[in-house]
């Protein structure tokens, strides 16, 4: 590590005053990659530019564009980007005669709500636990609590349709929510965020008579901002766009969130599916671009050392 | 950078006027909720799924190995296992490098910082049926990449029903997170102090060197996360590999996600039991292989200091 310094200077030197020309080539370097990674944004940001371009799209284009794709017509995909005859019809139509979609929306409001609730208060103190004391025991749960946070939701597919299907939750929202709520990855995310609360400011506190619960209270939580937030967008991330738990415990149809409802109308009727996604994509957009600082604070946290 | 200069604190805590006894009953307050969920909901099942699995379906007859033995003889499985194998060790590290290289260029120019970031988590916000029905336009047998593929005389394939099906599967994942773990990189390269660089500059060193000697092993911790998370990421990818192509997709994307939802559907629970204990122990033979490392490293680094 310390040999780098000599050998690259000595090269340097050796090459006398070409500094010029190796400036150059950085420039055009950075000025190509530059231009890459701005082809690769537009790639990452166009399906989002479609989504909300084609929800304009009336029923009749659509078929023509989409038609061979998604509902087995015959012929090719026609590529357009933009609605050659925007209108609002299929907005209309979905919200004034389509019940089935505002009760999935409905549904995915309340699943989606009911673990957001559960995990704030089930996740973020066991990740103030984690970060702030010691107990016997801690390593051993904290890599069970690791393993479980990385099993696919596959593996514990059985284990989950077992005790559902023992209490008689199968087939109702808590079949959802209550193994939603108590996913360890949010503990996993936000341990970092509390252990990287200073220490002075909690034995201050101490020192000043308050007990641990108030602490966590008023210092670990509004310091933790970030953290929570972060885990709250991310958990809503996921349980908005949940296909795998829904798909398992809920069998009657009238249950399902959009997210499931949503690969079904695709089929059957491209317009409304295309406009149900704009809905569906609304609250989500929201959430990241009001709460992306949060969300980048969060993730980063989870990554750095402690 | 203010999370650097804490380190030193936040390393050994010094109980003031607290027992020990006290803080142990504080620490299992604080996590007894979550203790309780999990070990209802997942921990105590699934020691009833490692009791299942080495008895027969039907009543309660003791068969050992049997259901295990059943499982790794299943043509299915093999292949779901290879396929799920072949995916997580072609596609984390593809993104690991494809996002650390970018992490590294957009920290750089401030910026586009905010532009590319946002940009790049984008993809996490968008709805999954959706995401899916642009993959299909795009990939499928009639969609626009063999539309555009003709225009110019090929001939296109059907992408989603061949072995092209993997790669296409590989760009959905590699699309979605890339957003994610670039933040994570750039966080972890922020909390590099400057003034190393500039000390290894006026040295004379290259960005290669910069990189190699500087850069990378600061970035232990970060590798670490950033794997794990792109890891569970991984098997999330069935989502989109169940949208694209349904219960039955092409047989270089059948993973051990679509056999564990068919066995289900057909109520194989004693395959998916036996199945369920090897990946765990699988995973978790991994996943301490891994702290058992981290442990030596972090211990070596102590002695250094």
């Amino acid at each position: 590590m310390r040999n780098f310094g000599r050998t690259a200077g000595r090269k340097r030197k050796s090459k006398g005053n070409s500094g010029g020309v190796r400036r150059k080539k950085r420039q055009l370097f950075d000025g190509v990659t530059g231009l890459f990674l701005f082809l690769v944004l537009v790639i990452m940001v166009s399906p989002l530019l479609l989504i909300v371009s084609y929800s304009f799209m009336g029923s009749g284009e659509l078929k023509e564009v989409c038609g061979a794709v998604l509902s087995g017509m015959k012929g090719m995909a026609g590529f357009r980007f933009f609605p050659a005859y925007p209108t609002l019809r299929a907005y209309v139509q979905i919200l004034l005669d389509s019940p089935e979609f505002f009760t999935s929306f409905w549904n995915s409001c309340i699943q989606t709500g009911g673990i957001l609730l559960g995990q704030f208060l089930v996740a973020v103190p066991a990740a103030w636990a984690f970060a702030n004391f010691r107990f016997p025991g801690k390593n051993v749960l904290w890599f069970l609590y690791m393993l479980l946070m990385i099993l696919p939701f596959q593996v514990t597919m059985v284990s989950g349709y077992l005790v559902l299907n023992k209490i008689h939750l199968m087939d109702t929202f808590a079949a959802i929510i209550l193994p939603g709520m108590f996913s360890t990855l949010p503990v996993f995310i936000l341990r970092k965020t509390f252990a990287a609360v200073p220490r002075e400011i909690i034995e201050t506190a101490k020192v000043d008579g308050a007990d641990e619960f108030r602490i966590f209270l008023s210092i670990g939580l509004p310091l933790g901002k970030a953290g929570i937030f972060a885990i709250l967008i991310l958990g809503f991330l996921e349980s908005w766009n949940a296909i795998e738990q829904p798909m398992t415990y809920l069998k009657t149809a009238a249950y399902w969130p959009m997210s499931l409802y949503l690969p079904q109308i695709m089929e059957k009727n491209a317009s409304l599916a295309f406009v149900a996604s704009m809905i569906m994509l609304v609250p989500a957009l929201l959430l990241f671009f009001f709460g992306q600082d949060y969300l980048e604070q969060g993730i980063a946290a989870s990554g750095l050392k402690g | 950078m203010w999370m650097k200069q804490l380190r030193p604190l936040r390393r050994r805590r010094i109980p003031i006027s607290q027992s020990k006894k006290t803080e142990y009953r504080t620490a299992y307050l604080f996590l007894l909720p979550s203790l309780l969920g999990v070990g209802g909901f997942v921990f105590l099942p699934f020691l009833d799924v490692f009791r299942r699995s080495f008895l027969q379906a039907s009543g309660h007859v003791f068969v050992g190995f049997g259901n295990y033995r059943t499982v790794l003889q299943n043509e299915a499985f093999q292949r779901a296992a290879g396929n799920t194998a072949k995916f997580i060790l072609v596609c984390i590290p593809l993104l690991l490098t494809l996002s650390l290289s970018i992490a590294v260029f957009v920290q750089q120019s401030k910026t586009y910082q905010k532009l590319m970031k946002t940009g790049f988590l984008l993809p996490m916000a968008l709805p999954v049926a959706s995401v899916a029905v642009c993959f299909k336009m795009i990939f499928d047998r009639h969609g626009w990449l063999n539309l555009f593929l003709r225009q110019f005389g090929g001939k296109g394939a059907d992408w989603l029903s061949s072995d092209s099906a993997f790669w296409v599967l590989i760009a959905c994942y590699v699309w979605k997170n890339l957003g994610y773990d670039m933040v994570l990189w750039l966080a972890g390269l922020s909390a590099i102090p400057k003034e190393q660089y500039d000390a290894a500059k006026v040295q004379g060193a290259g960005r290669w060197a910069l990189f190699r000697y500087i850069t990378l092993p600061q970035l232990a911790e970060t590798i670490f996360v950033t794997g794990l998370l792109s890891f569970i990421n991984a098997f999330r990818v069935f989502r989109e590999a169940y949208l694209l192509s349904g219960d039955y997709p092409d047989k270089s994307i059948y993973m051990l996600q679509h056999l564990f939802n068919n066995w289900f559907t057909s109520l194989d629970i004693q395959k998916m039991t036996a199945a369920a204990v090897m990946l765990v122990l699988l995973i978790g033979g991994i996943l301490s292989g891994e702290e058992f490392w981290k442990n030596c490293r972090e211990k070596k680094e102590e002695q250094r200091k």
